[in-house]
């Protein structure tokens, strides 16, 4: 009885969670797969159009790169900040900034690098007339695919200290004396020990750096008002029927490809954080 | 402590590499100032921050006076569904449902997986129906904000929950005869203070920062309304953005400071136990590095 009463206090949670997590996501994924109100495999072509398959590559272009850049520069912060002391202002400053500006996606970023690099933007114009470069000679390039990735490596890095500075944090300063006691020098520590112990933390983190970009639309959105060369601009544009009627399906069908890709990417971040945390305890 | 430890870099380079990034990541933020202080002739001057205060260009800015209303309240009642609905449910899994709890940890990690603009294809036709029944206020957006909230206010909770000896303290608690409302407020939510903290702000910075459900579901929210304000102001927009950047900033920095000296969690042991970082970023909360994050030694 006692256990029933209790059960009884899961319901609004329960309830919660079905109507605006679960319902939603079989909406979404199912919506590719209805049509006239029966069910149809007619959409799933879609998945497979050249235009579509484009936005997908595109995607993960966008996604690979500013999470390989982002997880290196990231690690080095993450290295650098290690050597700090816990408490000093520096260390604090950095990880009060690295929780904005992971955060700091969407419309206010786009403001920021249409005031940086935008044709009129600060470092443009210093380029211009300092230096004589013209970072668009070639024609601009913010408002195209090439111009998301300044953009997403400044949500990138600060989330990659995010993730990965616990890892670093965990290397035992017991496992750097040993082997300096064994006559190990920074190189040989790293190549055995500090590596390969990072080396799952740091395949996590990356991972999930690829799944935060892939899954980012607001600053995308901001940035490009014309075209849909990613997937999430792909459901915009089939969302608000932008080109032609009837689009429900299609979003619906772009959502699965999205979930497919994220769901094999969070699994392997699951998995390798799994193996981290044992170094971590 | 560095010096001389093989594979750790003396503190000088470390501050030199700590600052070389940390100046290439202000030039964004430098341009945006500098971008405000532009005035029409050409040259630079306060004109469009002193605009900004003043009443006679506010009918211009009405729509992003709305805006922050909105997300204002859209924060206040998604925090209150973290403090009342997740809340108590993560503590009474914790506490009476072990079993749940790596069902609930899976669950909690669907909406990283579910993008929010693959969760909008789905929010769309539930928003028709919501619409038609409670009718098109913006407080409904909250119930959308709730679901992109729930992996961080999770992970931030449940990750202290562990530390505190929660069920020990709840029984103990329980013998001396206290009713579950007392158990939850006065035993549990103070022993995971920091955890609700962290969950608060991160559910506060989300909100005010989101963008995509709105602007698909076409609400007005900060974020949405600044896109559109920049479309014929762009100097306000951005130095609104500014503004609410450099005030995050601030108050993590405040938070952080107040949270003092790490304290001491383990019952009996010495050892040290990293307090986690005031805020549980958005995409990192389901790393299981969050919980505990001890360092041997």
């Amino acid at each position: 009885m006692r256990k029933f009463l209790a059960a009884l206090g899961l319901v609004p949670f329960t309830a919660y969670v079905v109507l605006f997590l679960i319902v939603p996501t079989l909406i979404a994924v199912g919506s590719g797969f209805t049509a006239d109100g029966g069910l149809t495999l007619e959409n799933l072509p879609v998945l497979f159009a050249p235009e579509t398959l484009s936005a997908f590559w595109a995607s993960i272009w966008l996604s690979a790169v500013t999470a390989v850049v982002g997880a290196v520069v990231g690690a080095t912060l993450c290295w650098a900040l290690a050597a700090l002391p816990e408490q000093g202002p520096l260390r604090r400053v950095v990880d009060a900034a690295s929780s904005v500006l992971a955060q700091f996606g969407g419309v206010m970023l786009a403001f920021a690098f249409i005031a940086t690099i935008g044709s009129q933007g600060l470092i443009t114009v210093l380029l211009r007339e300092r230096l004589g470069t013209d970072i668009y000679a070639d024609g601009v390039w913010l408002y195209e695919l090439p111009g998301l990735v300044l953009p997403y490596l400044y949500f990138q890095v600060p989330l990659m200290v995010i993730t990965f500075l616990p890892a670093v944090l965990a290397l035992r300063p017991g496992w750097a004396e040993a082997v300096a006691t064994l006559g190990g020098r920074g190189g040989s520590y790293w190549l055995r020990v500090g590596i390969p112990i990072l080396t799952p933390a740091f395949l996590g983190s990356l991972l999930l750096l690829f799944a935060n970009a892939f899954s980012s639309y607001a600053t995308a959105a901001a940035l490009i008002s014309q075209g849909s060369q990613i997937v999430p601009l792909k459901i915009r544009a089939a969302l608000i029927g932008e080109t032609g009627a009837s689009l429900a399906s299609n979003a619906g069908v772009l959502a699965l490809g999205m979930i497919v890709v994220m769901t094999i990417v969070m699994f392997g971040y699951g998995r390798l954080m799994a193996r981290t945390a044992r170094w971590q305890g | 402590m560095s010096a001389g430890i093989p594979g750790r870099p003396s503190p000088a380079a470390a501050r030199a590499v700590v600052a070389v990034i940390g100046i290439v990541f202000l030039i964004p933020l430098v341009a945006m100032l500098e971008f405000t202080l532009r005035n029409t002739a050409g040259g630079h001057d306060l004109s469009h921050w002193a605009a900004l205060f003043d009443p006679d260009k506010a009918r211009g800015y009405r729509v992003l006076a709305q805006g922050v209303q909105n997300s204002l309240l859209l924060a206040v009642i998604s925090l209150g569904i973290v403090l009342v609905l997740f809340f108590p449910t993560i503590v009474l899994v914790h506490l009476r449902f072990p079993r749940l709890q790596r069902a609930l940890d899976l669950l909690t990690v669907l909406p990283i997986a579910v993008p929010a603009i693959v969760l909008v294809v789905g929010f769309a036709p539930i928003y028709r129906v919501i619409g038609q029944t409670f009718g098109s206020g913006v407080w409904t957006l909250a119930l959308a904000y709730g679901v992109l909230v729930l992996p961080f206010a999770y992970r931030a909770i449940a990750a202290d929950l562990t530390g505190m000896d929660a069920r020990v303290r709840a029984e103990a608690a329980r013998s001396l005869g206290a009713g579950w409302v007392t158990v939850l407020v006065r035993v549990i939510a103070p022993g995971v203070r920091r955890g609700l903290l962290a969950a608060s702000l991160v559910t506060i910075a989300i909100v005010l920062g989101e963008f995509t459900v709105s602007s698909l579901l076409n609400r007005v929210t900060l974020q949405t309304a600044l896109l559109q304000i920049s479309k014929s102001d762009p100097f306000v927009a951005v130095a609104v953005s500014l503004i609410s950047l450099v005030a995050a900033f601030v108050l993590l920095l405040l938070v952080s400071a107040t949270g003092g000296p790490p304290r001491r969690r383990s019952p009996g042991g010495a050892a040290e136990v990293r307090v986690a970082p005031p805020t549980t970023p958005r995409a990192a909360a389901p790393a299981p590095s969050q919980k505990e994050p001890g360092r041997g030694r």
